[in-house]
C-alpha cells in the first residue's frame, strides 16, 4: 500500500490526510497516487537514465581509448584515432572568456536594476530587455554572430595582434572567427543569467542591512560594495556558477563563430573547437561505431563537467533561498 | 528655547563628502550605467539586424513555398515544410512533457509537500533542466535514432519533450503551491478524495499559471537546435509522418547561415524573423498569463 502523506502543508498547523478508506472510488484514489508516484520517479529518472544510455554507447570507445582519450590531441575518423584535449580546451577557454566578459556586465546590470539609481520606470525594461536576449534561440545569436558580430570584431582583433602579437594569446593572424569571437558570443548569451539571478539575490537582502550602512554615513557605492555585494555572496556566486554551466554546453552559437578547426593554440585569435560543436558537426555523418562511441565518450565527459557545476550552483542558490526563507 | 537661531555659529551638518569618496561615488556610477548600456546594445543590434535583414524577403511567399533547389531563381523559395516540422516536433514534445510534467509538479506540491523524497525529485529535475540541450539530443540519438535505425521526427520530438519536462514540472508545482490550502481543506471537508480535490479544486485555479509553463516550455523548445541536427535531422521536402527526417526552423537558419549562397544567407535571415517572432510572442503572452494571474 503507498504510506499516505500529508500535501504541501506547510501553512497548515496538522496534516491533512484526504484518504478515504470507504469509499467507492478507492481504486481511482489509489490509481492516481501510483500515478503520480510513476510520472514522479520516471520525471527524476531521466536524468539517470540519459547517463546511462550515453556511457553504454561510449563504452567501446572508453575500452578502446581508456583514460589516454582524455589527453589525445588527434582527431581522425579515417584513421581511427580519437582525443578530446582540442575539444575540452576550447570548450574551456571560451567559457573563460565569457565568464571574464560576463562577469561585470551582469553585475552591473544586477546592481543598476536593484538600486535606486535610475527610476523605477527606466529599471523594469532594463531588466525585461536583459532577460529578453535568454528568450532568443541560440541560432539566431549564432546567425547574428557570423554577419555581424565576426566582421565588427574583426578590426579590434587586428588591433590586438598587430600591437600585443608579442604576447601569445594574441600571436595569431586573425581571420574572424575563432575563440575569442565565440567567447564574446558567449558572453552576451550567459549575461542574463548572471544579472537576473544575481539582481533577485541584491533585492532578497534584507532592508536593514542597507539602512544600517547608510545611516553609518557610508555613500551608496560604499553600501554596495562592502554591505550588499559581500552578503549576496554565496547566491551571486551561485548566478556565476549556473552561467559557466550554461556557457560549457552552449552549443549552436558556438558552432557558428569558432572556426571549427581540431586545434590547441594559446592564441585567442586562432579558431578552435568545443565539445558541443564537434558533436553537432559529425553526430549526423558519424557511421563507425568507435566514431560514434567516441562521440559518446566526449559527451559524456561534457555531461560529467556540466553535471558538477549545475550541482553546485543549485545547491549554493538553494542555500542561499532557503537562508533567506529562514531569516 | 532660550538660544535663537542668532546665537548660533553657523553649524554646517551637511559637512560634503571628501573628494576621495565623492570621485568613488561618481566613477562607480558611470562605470555601472556604462556597462548595462552597453549590455544592452547586443539585444538591439540583434533585433534590428533580424527586423531589417528579415523583413525585406518577407512574404506569403516564404512561408507556404517549399526550398527552392539551388540556383533556380525563378522558381517560389520558401520553408513552409520548416514551419510545419517545427510545430510537429513541438506537439510531439508537448504530448511526452505535458502529462508527465503535470504530474510530477501534482506530486511534488500535493502529495510529497517538504519530504526528503520531494527534495530528491525536485533536484533531480532541476539538473535535468542544465543538462546541455545537446547531450539530450545525443541521449535521442542513442535511445531513438540507433534504435529504430531512421533520423526522425519522433526523436527529435522526444528530444524537446526531455527540455521541456522540467520547465512544465517546476512551473506546475510554484503554481498549485500558489492555491491556497483552504480550498483543498474545504474540498475534503465536504468529502472529496485526493483525486477530486487536485482536478475539480485545485487544479482549475492554477490552470493559467500552469499554461504559463507550458508556454514558456513550448517557446524555448520551438527554438532548439541542437536536440534536432542529428536526431529529425532535415529535409527539402514536406514532412512525411513522424517516423522520416523532418525539417525545422532552426535547424534550418543554421544549415543556411553557413551556405555560401546569398539567397539561401537571405532566407537564414527571414526564418529568424519567423522563429524570433513565434518564440518572443508565446514568451510574452506567457508573461502577461503569469502577471495578471499574480495579480
Amino acid at each position: 500500500m503507498i504510506p499516505s502523506r500529508s500535501p504541501a502543508s506547510e501553512t497548515l498547523s496538522h496534516p491533512l490526510d484526504l484518504t478515504q478508506p470507504d469509499s467507492k472510488t478507492r481504486w481511482l484514489e489509489t490509481a492516481f497516487v501510483l500515478l503520480a508516484w510513476g510520472c514522479a520517479l520516471l520525471s527524476a529518472g531521466t536524468l539517470f537514465w540519459i547517463a546511462r544510455v550515453v556511457y553504454q554507447d561510449a563504452r567501446p570507445a572508453i575500452a578502446e581509448f581508456g583514460l589516454e582519450f582524455l589527453w589525445g590531441r588527434e582527431w581522425s575518423s579515417t584513421r581511427e584515432v580519437f582525443g578530446a584535449l582540442p575539444f575540452v580546451y576550447g570548450t574551456l577557454v571560451t567559457s573563460a572568456i565569457a565568464l571574464l566578459l560576463a562577469v561585470p556586465f551582469g553585475l552591473a546590470v544586477a546592481i543598476v536594476t536593484s538600486e535606486t539609481i535610475l527610476p523605477q520606470w527606466v529599471r523594469s525594461p532594463v531588466a525585461f530587455l536583459i532577460e529578453l536576449i535568454a528568450a532568443i534561440p541560440s541560432v539566431i545569436i549564432g546567425l547574428w554572430g557570423i554577419f555581424v558580430l565576426v566582421p565588427f570584431l574583426m578590426p579590434l582583433q587586428r588591433w590586438l595582434h598587430e600591437t600585443l602579437g608579442w604576447i601569445p594569446l594574441f600571436g595569431s593572424e586573425p581571420f574572424g572567427p575563432g575563440l575569442l569571437a565565440a567567447g564574446v558570443l558567449l558572453a552576451i548569451m550567459i549575461l542574463p543569467t548572471i544579472a537576473a539571478i544575481s539582481r533577485d539575490v541584491l533585492l532578497a537582502i534584507p532592508p536593514e542591512l542597507r539602512s544600517a550602512s547608510r545611516s553609518l554615513g557610508a555613500t551608496r557605492w560604499e553600501t554596495i560594495v562592502r554591505t550588499l555585494l559581500p552578503a549576496g555572496s554565496a547566491g551571486i556566486i551561485g548566478a556565476i556558477v549556473l552561467a559557466l554551466g550554461r556557457a560549457l554546453g552552449e552549443t549552436m552559437a558556438v558552432t557558428m563563430v569558432i572556426g571549427n578547426a581540431v586545434r590547441i593554440s594559446p592564441s585567442l585569435l586562432d579558431s578552435g573547437y568545443t565539445i558541443p560543436a564537434i558533436l553537432a558537426n559529425q553526430f549526423a555523418e558519424a557511421l563507425k561505431p568507435i566514431h560514434i562511441g567516441a562521440l559518446m565518450y566526449l559527451a559524456l565527459i561534457l555531461f560529467g563537467l556540466t553535471l558538477v557545476v549545475n550541482v553546485i550552483a543549485v545547491v549554493l542558490v538553494q542555500w542561499v533561498s532557503r537562508r533567506a526563507i529562514v531569516r | 528655547m532660550e538660544l535663537s537661531d542668532r546665537e548660533l555659529p553657523d553649524l554646517d551638518l551637511q559637512q560634503p563628502l571628501s573628494l576621495p569618496r565623492r570621485l568613488f561615488e561618481y566613477g562607480t556610477t558611470a562605470i555601472a550605467l556604462g556597462l548595462t548600456v552597453v549590455a544592452l546594445l547586443p539585444l538591439f543590434a540583434i533585433f534590428w539586424q533580424i527586423v531589417s535583414q528579415g523583413l525585406q524577403h518577407l512574404s506569403l511567399e516564404v512561408l507556404v513555398a517549399l526550398p527552392a533547389p539551388v540556383g533556380m531563381e525563378d522558381q517560389p523559395n520558401g520553408f513552409a515544410n520548416a514551419i510545419l516540422g517545427t510545430m510537429m516536433m513541438v506537439g510531439v514534445g508537448a504530448s511526452v512533457s505535458v502529462p508527465f510534467g503535470v504530474m510530477t509538479g501534482i506530486f511534488l506540491s500535493e502529495f510529497a509537500g517538504g519530504t526528503a523524497i520531494a527534495n530528491g525529485i525536485r533536484f533531480a529535475v532541476k539538473i535535468l533542466s542544465s543538462v546541455p540541450s545537446i547531450v539530450v539530443g545525443v541521449f535521442a540519438y542513442a535511445t531513438i535514432v540507433l534504435a529504430t535505425k531512421q533520423f526522425s521526427a519522433l526523436a527529435g520530438g522526444f528530444a524537446l519533450g526531455v527540455i521541456m519536462l522540467p520547465i512544465v514540472t517546476l512551473t506546475t508545482e510554484e503554481a498549485l503551491k500558489l492555491v491556497p490550502d483552504t480550498y483543498r481543506l474545504a474540498s475534503a471537508g465536504l468529502g472529496e478524495g485526493r483525486f477530486s480535490t487536485t482536478f475539480r479544486a485545485v487544479i482549475p485555479n492554477a490552470l493559467p499559471a500552469i499554461v504559463t509553463g507550458v508556454l514558456l516550455a513550448v517557446s524555448r523548445a520551438a527554438g532548439e537546435t541542437a536536440p534536432l541536427i542529428f536526431t529529425a535531422l532535415s529535409s527539402q521536402n514536406w514532412p512525411q509522418g513522424l517516423l522520416s527526417p523532418t525539417p525545422s526552423l532552426s535547424v534550418l537558419i543554421f544549415n543556411y547561415a553557413d551556405s555560401p549562397y546569398r539567397e539561401q544567407n537571405a532566407l537564414a535571415w527571414t526564418a529568424a524573423f519567423v522563429l524570433l517572432a513565434i518564440v518572443l510572442l508565446v514568451n510574452t503572452i506567457s508573461r502577461q498569463v503569469t502577471r495578471k494571474h499574480l495579480k
